[in-house]
């Protein structure tokens, strides 16, 4: 079977299940933020796979661009509330930030 | 098999494997590097899309940026010495299943939707276009996202700082 659209699409979805199971799993803040940027990554193959299979134009890739630079805005903001959170309970474990809760 | 089919087995073998390293390895530092691995992966499937562009950016800002700032994090936020470099995890089989469930879901959706294709052409360099649609079709986002970049760094240094007491 020729590699096509299907395949990118798969590669894209395994990724994202892999950053989801990072992100609900893993006690640590800054391993939870990698997971995060696995999701963000599946999510940019699949709008660039759709731009490559099914559009004629650049909008797909635009997208892209935007989402990279999201996302880079997202980790550098994530990152100084860790840190500050570090600060204050001297754990990044999420596990213990738990003075919200009731 | 085409050359193109064997290089996108192999980028998306190395993708997944180091992903996998990254969800499954306890020690932080094997997160990071896993996760660098996995950027370049992809990385290499922008360039089987024919997105040099985005490639090269995925590069400079992912590999360049992100992940020297995630290990700034795992670097500031650890005791070095001793075992406090592991992570542990919570939950791990729920979550396994839940995550094998959403994966079986959208596998089973992926293969079953009749995606609309249109004949693809050969990729030519992106750059001068994309550049052309920032200054064009894509200015006022262009400039809402740059704002938004001025945004984030300045709360990130403000919350990053340490108290004023």
């Amino acid at each position: 079977m020729q590699v096509g659209l299907t395949h990118f699409l798969v590669l894209g979805a395994i990724l994202f299940c892999l950053g989801l199971l990072a992100v609900i799993t893993k006690r640590n803040a800054v391993t939870v933020l990698m997971g995060a940027e696995l999701i963000i990554n599946a999510a940019n193959i699949n709008l660039i796979a759709f731009a490559r299979y099914t559009d004629k134009d650049l909008d797909g890739q635009m997208f892209g661009v935007f989402v990279i630079v999201v996302a880079a805005a997202g980790a550098a903001v994530a990152l100084a509330i860790v840190l500050n959170l570090y600060q204050r309970m001297r754990s990044v474990n999420l596990d213990e930030a738990d003075s919200l809760a009731g | 098999m085409s050359s193109f089919d064997v290089m996108f087995y192999v980028i998306a073998a190395m993708t997944l494997f180091s992903a996998a390293i990254m969800v499954f390895s306890k020690n932080i530092i094997y997160n990071a590097m896993g996760l660098l691995f996995a950027f370049f992966g992809v990385a290499g499937v922008y360039v089987m899309l024919g997105a040099d562009f985005i490639a090269a950016t995925q590069l400079l800002i992912y590999v360049g940026g992100i992940l020297v700032l995630l290990l700034f994090g795992v670097m500031l936020s650890q005791r070095i010495t001793g075992l406090e470099m592991r992570t542990g995890t919570l939950q791990m089989l729920p979550a396994t299943i839940v995550c094998a469930g959403v994966a079986a879901i959208l596998l089973r959706m992926i293969w079953l939707t009749p995606w609309q294709k249109t004949a693809v052409a050969p990729p030519e360099p992106t750059t001068k276009n994309i550049g052309t649609l920032f200054m064009t079709d894509y200015l006022i986002p262009f400039e809402i996202v740059s704002v938004l970049l001025l945004a984030a760094l300045v709360g990130a240094a403000f919350i990053g700082r340490r108290e004023a007491r």
